[in-house]
This record gives C-alpha cells, structure tokens and sequence, in this order.
C-alpha cells in the first residue's frame, strides 16, 4: 500500500504543524513501516506508552514527504515479541532496545541486549509500568555487557571511559584497533540515566516543560519550545504571535550560543587553542547579552506554556541586535583563520567521513545530517509560526568530513544571525503570554522544534486533572551516536575525540 | 680538580633544578598571553610539585617495584644530563665522563624506562603512549645524533663543552651548516619535548596523548618527578641548543669567578627570548595527525644531513 493510502486514513496530530496520527494493528506495522521507508520517510522517535492498566503501545514519529506521521501500534499480546524495524530503520534498534528496558515490550530484533538497564535495576523491572520497589536492586553489581569482538592478527580493544580524562559526560567506547587505524567503534551510553520520563509523571502538566528545558541543557530553549508546542495542541490554544516570534528568537540564539562553543572546542581539539578562546569569548557575549537582555544565559525556562517567561524590552532589543552584529562579523574572521590555517585544515578535512549514502541509509539527522547532504530541517519542512514568515536557508554539504560539519556551523551560524536581525525588526506588538485552557485528559500532544542539534520530538499524554499520563522527550543524538560508530571506521585513534566532537551529541538528552 | 670547576658544576646542577619548573612556567604564561588569555603564574609549575609532594601515592595493584622504580630513574637521568651540559660554564668535572653522545643516551635511557613503566601497569592508555613515544623517539635520536656530529665535525670533539668552546671561539660570522642544524634541533627538541605540533601538553584527550597518556597512572611523589624531569628536559634541550648554536656568554676556558657570574643573566635573557619563541611556534600551529610526525622529524633528520654535506662540502 503506498504511503499517500495510509495518509488518507490518518487524522490530524495536535501540537506541531503538519502532524498527522495514524493507529494500526500490530500485523500492519511492518507493512506501513516499509511504505514509509519506500517513500524516504525518516523515523524521528519510538517509545512505548504503557502503565499497568491500559493497553501497551508502541509509538513511532515519522518524517515522511511534506508531512510528520505519529504512528501509534497497540500491542494486544505484550508477552511475545512485536516486529522490529531495524532493517529499516537503523536507527530504531536502540530505542527499541530502550523501549524493552522500560517498559518489557520485545521486539523481534536480534540485538536483544539491554540499553539503558545498566544492572541499575533487575531483569524483569519495568520502572514506566511496575511500583516503586522497596529496595533497588540491594546488591549492586558490575554487569558483563557482551561488546561485539574483532578477531584476527594484531587486533586489540581500548577501552574508554565513562570516566575520562577531561570533565566531560559519561560514555564507555570500545576501540577494535590494529596499530592506531580504527576497526570497528562500540558505544555504550545510559550512563546518566536518571529516570526523566517516570519523573514527568509526577509533576502538573502545566509545570513540566521546566523539566523538559533540562532534558539536555544544551537544548533547554528547543526542549521547552517542544514540549509546549504540545501541550498547546493538547488544550487547543494559540500563542500570541509576540510569543511565536520571540521564541524563535530564543531558539536562534541557542543555537549561534551552541555553534560558537563547537567552533572553539573544535579548534581546540585539533590543537588549535587560539580558536578555543576567541569562540570561547564570543559565546560568553552571547550569554551575558542573554542574561540582560533576556534574563537567563541559557535561556532556561525562557519559554513557558501559553507564551514566554518575559518580554523583550525596546533597548535591549537594540543591544541584542548590536551584540549579534559584532559576533557575526567576528566570526566571519575567524572563520577565514580557520580555513587557511594548514594544520587546522589538515585536521578537518577528510577526517570522519560519513557519505551521503551511508547517513541516508543510517537515517543520520540534523547538524551532522545536512553536512552529509541530508537536507532536512524542520524550520523549512515542517515549519511553525513564525518561521513561515522567516524563509530560512537550507545549510548543506555533501562532503560528510569534520570540515562539512565546521563549514555547516559557520553557515548556520551566519543564518541565524541574519534571521536573529529579521525577527528584532519585525517583532509584533501584543502580549507575550496568554493563559492555557485546562488541558482535557487522554489526549496526546507532540512537538517537534529543529534544535541546534537537530529535530527534537516531544509527545505528550495529559493524564486526569492536570497531571501526565506520558511524556517522551527525543533528543535528535538517538539517531546519530550509531552514525558516530561508522564515522570512525578507518580513521586513526587520535582522530576520534575530533570527530566525536563535530557530532557534539548529547548523553543526557539520550540517556534520560 | 679545581675549586671553581666544583663550583661550576655545583652552580649548574642547582640552577637546572631550580630554574627548569620556572622555564616551563615562562613558557606556559607565554601561551597564554598569545592567546588572549589571562595567564597562569609563573610559580605554577612550582606549586603543583610541591602540591604533588604532599599527597599520598595511589599505585595500581598490578604494578610492578619497577613501576616505582621509573620516576628515580628518569628523574636522575634528566639531573645527569643537566650535569653535562654546559649551560654556564665549559669546566665541568662530569664531562669527562661523557660526551655528547653519552648525552644521547641518557635521554634514551630515560625514555625506555618511561615507557616500560607506562606499559608496566597494563592499562590501553599507557600501552598507546609508550608506542607512540618510541615511534617519535627512533626517529628523533638520529635527527638529535646528526645534528651533533655537525657540530662535533666542525670543533674536531664530541665533548659538549670543547664544541661550545670551540664554536664560541669561532670567527664571528653566518654558518649556514649550522643554520640548517639550529632548525633541525628545534624541530627535535618540539617532538622530543612533547610539544605541539607532535603532542599537546595541554591537552585533556586521552585518546591523542603521548607523553601525558605515559604517566596517567603516576600520582603524588612519582608523578612530581615525572612532571620535574619532563620540565628539566626541556631545559636541557634548551641549554643543548645553546651550547651549540649560542654559545656566546658562557663562561670558557680556566674561567674566572666573575665571568661565571657574568653568565647567569645572560642565560637567563637566553631562555627567556627562547620561551616566548616556542610558545610563539606552538600557538600558530594546530597538532599534527599522528603518522605525520615522521614527515616532521625525517625533515629535522634531512635538514641535519643537509648541515652536515654543506660543512663537509663546501666548508662553510
């Protein structure tokens, strides 16, 4: 059945524009599965809804063609396996493997190792579904995790982390390598596992998105924005547009803030320390122009249910707007630095080569995504108020090395910017926050905001008076930390902390 | 043996122990200023010895007594060599023990001893150090063996203070083998001194460590000889570089107390103008990939080669 016959069955998805729900049987899940992945369509989350009373359902978010597809798949018979979509779509084997670990749904996937489980709580616990224990897991034990082995001459394995040298997040890295050249990479995450989803349970439905600004830092303003996007669609109320356009603002902002810290960290990973300090500087403008302006360097809680926290006085606007004039000339300099500095070029260039074909296949997104010519980006597919009025600029490359991934930055860079100057011109007048209306228990919600990061998902279930029956926060690094594990087949050693960074994934906004 | 050479020889020892963290802290405060950044103070490296000094060792359960053993042996590697370099004065007692290319020895000797040590413990991290250590290392001895043996052709010795002697001696005027054996050495002495562009000291990558991935595992006192040593052979090599290509101002032949004294500025002023070049050096240029630290030192050995054939050639 092509997808357009699917379509015409689904009915519209509240929250984020273009969104469309479909429900089908179990025995129909392949099936729709393999339509949407015939069309090109791209899976942007799964997770499971489950809780000890209603029916178990797995819940998958699709990009396909001009539209976002919400599957949502009840599973009558949890005890038996549900069919996996690895083999088309890659990228889904860990969140069903994550899936499994929180909620004991199996799918017919091979890889049936845990994920997140971490021995952090026995077998067959299921913390979304099960009561609290009394005693979690007394006896705390080092679980023997069966990483993927490479025989053969000369083959050794180095083992990073979770601890490592610098203060970075957790994360272990099994190396396969023969002299310095890399054979085979095995990651594995979960290390900061803290258990979001069962906690926004418990909090009020219209307080939550507090906790979603702190899935993963980094991304408090596309976290939060998503998770009201949601929430609005699940009370049926519209922002005042003052509200849509000064949370584009934020966004813009998050993401220069973001580029410019990757922009130093890669100059400085590729022993480049001069590169470090200049974009060091700049993103600390960003941030104090944040913090007066704005009142938050992060931009954490910025936006809030029904509008934004705050509003953006005349003259800070005007600061604002000089503070990002100066920066994008500055790192217009700097780039040309980067690009004639030999070394630096040397580093860059040819280092963590993902091909076009290999990130379509692999369904790598966002950042990482367009510098392997995957073009797309939700403010220009699936765009939301305002950025319908914006006309935002596809950033891509085909090259797929750290240097397409730098370039990427530096467009972006350059385009957020502009569009930053756009919107200061062009705020509307009005109120910056409108009240919500109750939102009216069982209905599902989701957002879907481009991060700096790339496309990230929330989907929402109000429960009864006010509280969350679910909620799911996808960071767009579920898709792309397989991908790392390609990226560095054949490069040497001392290249990965390099390339691992022109990823720049999130281990918190993935390990939940 | 004489008074004042007893002096000089004491007077020399002293000042490499003492000055050496004060060097590497010189050089550091440099790196910091070309970056627009507020720098550190120079009495840091003096402060993180004497922090190491009073903490209590952690050794891996694995190790062996020569794990132990390592950071004394490296260490009195690096104070002998500092004893034959002639840094102040050329009247020093020790160097009729060894020349220079007993000097060459000893820093290999330290190098093996730190980088069995660093494998000693079994852990991915000094095993990649120790290999990639050696690999720099066979490369860079016969490049530092070159350029001494131009050096040694041209002053008819392979004692480092005749060669000092006899070069500060020479008519003054432009070498041009020497000018392609200074470059040679200093391409030597940032690889063998585990700066950029071969290696990072600042770096906190495990993953692309050399040196620093050799003594992740040394901690307290061990690790305070490590950082000791690693900081006197840069002086070492320095003063290498001077006894051979700025020999002006040491104190030479029977030596008067007095120009003894008169040395001391002047190696400071030395050291001073050559920290701030290397921290110059390596502020402009990024790391290079690993497997290009070969081209790197085969070009130190070429140039080396190159001093030599224009010596032996053309006598200049």
């Amino acid at each position: 059945m092509p997808l357009q016959s699917w379509l015409t069955r689904s009915r519209p998805q509240p929250g984020a524009p273009g969104l469309r729900a479909l429900t089908v049987a179990v025995d129909q899940w392949r099936g729709i599965a393999q339509d949407i992945a015939a069309a090109s369509g791209r899976l942007l989350a799964l997770w499971a809804s489950a809780d000890a009373h209603a029916i178990p359902t797995i819940r998958a978010a699709f990009l396909a063609g001009p539209q976002g597809l919400l599957l949502s798949v009840p599973i009558m018979h949890p005890e038996s396996p549900y069919p996996g979509i690895g083999d088309l779509f890659p990228a889904s084997v860990r969140m069903q493997r994550a899936v499994a670990d929180l909620t004991g749904l199996r799918s017919s996937d091979a890889d049936t190792r845990p994920w997140l489980r971490h021995a952090a709580w026995p077998q067959h616990y299921r913390p979304l579904i099960d009561p609290p224990p009394q005693i979690l897991n007394a006896q705390a034990m080092v679980d023997d995790y069966p990483f993927v082995r490479v025989e053969g001459e000369g083959v050794h394995e180095i083992a990073v982390g979770p601890v490592h040298a610098g203060i970075i997040e957790p994360g272990h890295f099994r190396f396969s390598v023969v002299g310095e050249k890399v054979l085979r990479l095995e990651e594995r995450l979960a290390y900061v596992h803290k258990g979001i989803e069962e906690r926004f349970t418990q909090l009020p439905i219209l307080e939550a998105h507090r906790l979603a600004a702190r899935v993963s830092g980094d991304s408090a303003v596309a976290f939060s924005w998503a998770y009201c996007q949601a929430l609005e669609g699940i009370t049926g109320n519209s922002i005042p547009p003052r509200a849509a356009w000064l949370r584009a603002l934020y966004l813009e902002l998050e993401r220069v803030a973001n580029h410019l810290g990757d922009l130093g960290a890669l100059g400085n990973d590729a022993g480049f320390a001069f590169g470090l300090t200049q974009f060091s500087r700049l993103k600390e403008q960003i941030l104090r122009v944040n913090d007066t302006a704005l009142g938050a360097r992060y931009l954490l809680d910025s936006v809030i249910p029904g509008g934004t926290q705050r509003d953006l006085a005349r003259a800070d606007a005007a600061a604002l707007g000089q503070c990002l004039r100066e920066i994008a000339d500055e790192a217009q300099r700097l780039r040309i630095i980067y690009e004639e500095h030999e070394g630096v070029r040397d580093r860059f260039n040819g280092a963590g080569v993902v091909s076009p074909e290999l990130a379509t296949r692999l369904g790598l997104t966002g950042l990482a995504g367009r510098a392997s010519a995957q073009a797309f980006d939700l403010r220009c597919d699936l765009p939301c108020e305002p950025y319908t009025q914006l006309s935002v600029q596809k950033i891509t490359r085909s090259e797929g090395d750290v240097a397409a991934r730098v370039a990427v930055r530096f467009d972006e860079l350059q385009e957020s910017c502009r569009l930053i100057q756009h919107i200061l011109a062009s705020l509307p007048d009005g109120p910056h926050r409108a009240p919500l209306d109750a939102p009216a228990a069982g209905v599902t919600g989701a957002g879907l905001i481009e991060g700096w990061r790339g496309p990230v998902c929330v989907a929402l279930e109000a429960g009864p008076a006010g509280t969350i029956q679910r909620c799911h926060p996808h960071d767009p690094s579920w898709q792309n930390w397989p991908v790392l594990e390609h990226a560095v087949i054949g490069n040497i050693v001392p290249d990965f902390p390099l390339i691992n960074k022109s990823f720049n994934l999130s281990y918190s906004g993935h390990d939940l | 043996m004489k008074p004042i050479e007893i002096l000089t020889q004491a007077l020399e020892l002293l000042a490499a122990l003492a000055a050496a963290p004060l060097f590497l802290g010189w050089v550091n405060q440099c790196r910091a200023w070309l970056q627009n950044r507020r720098a550190p103070s120079i009495w840091l490296p003096y402060r993180g010895i004497r922090k190491l000094f009073h903490k209590d060792a952690v050794i891996a359960a694995n190790a062996s007594p020569f794990f132990r053993l390592a950071p004394y042996v490296v260490f009195g590697a690096m104070v002998v060599a500092a004893g034959i370099i002639p840094s102040m004065g050329t009247r020093l007692p020790f160097t009729v023990a060894a020349d220079a290319i007993a000097l060459v020895g000893l820093l290999a000797t330290a190098r093996v001893f730190l980088s069995l040590a660093a494998v000693d413990i079994g852990t991915a991290f000094g095993t990649l150090g120790a290999r990639r250590e050696m690999m720099v290392g066979f490369l860079a001895e016969p490049a530092l063996l070159m350029v001494i043996f131009v050096a040694s052709i041209i002053s008819a010795t392979t004692a480092l203070p005749a060669i000092a002697e006899s070069l500060a001696t020479h008519r003054l005027g432009l070498y041009p083998s020497l000018a392609f054996t200074a470059i040679a050495f200093t391409l030597i002495l940032l690889a063998e001194n585990a700066r950029l562009p071969i290696d990072n000291p600042a770096t906190h990558l495990e993953l692309t460590m050399i040196h620093e991935a050799m003594v992740l595992e040394y901690s307290a006192r061990h690790l305070a000889l490590m950082e000791w040593a690693a900081a006197l052979k840069l002086f070492n090599y320095a003063c290498i570089g001077f006894a051979l290509f700025l020999p002006w101002g040491i104190s030479i032949g029977t030596g008067s107390p007095l120009s003894l004294l008169a040395s001391i500025p002047l190696l400071g002023a030395k050291l001073t103008v050559t920290g701030a070049a290397l921290a110059f050096i390596e502020t402009i240029s990024a790391k290079l990939r690993v497997f290009r630290a070969p081209e790197f030192l085969a070009i130190a050995f070429m140039l080396a080669v190159l001093g030599l054939l224009v010596h032996l050639l053309l006598g200049a």
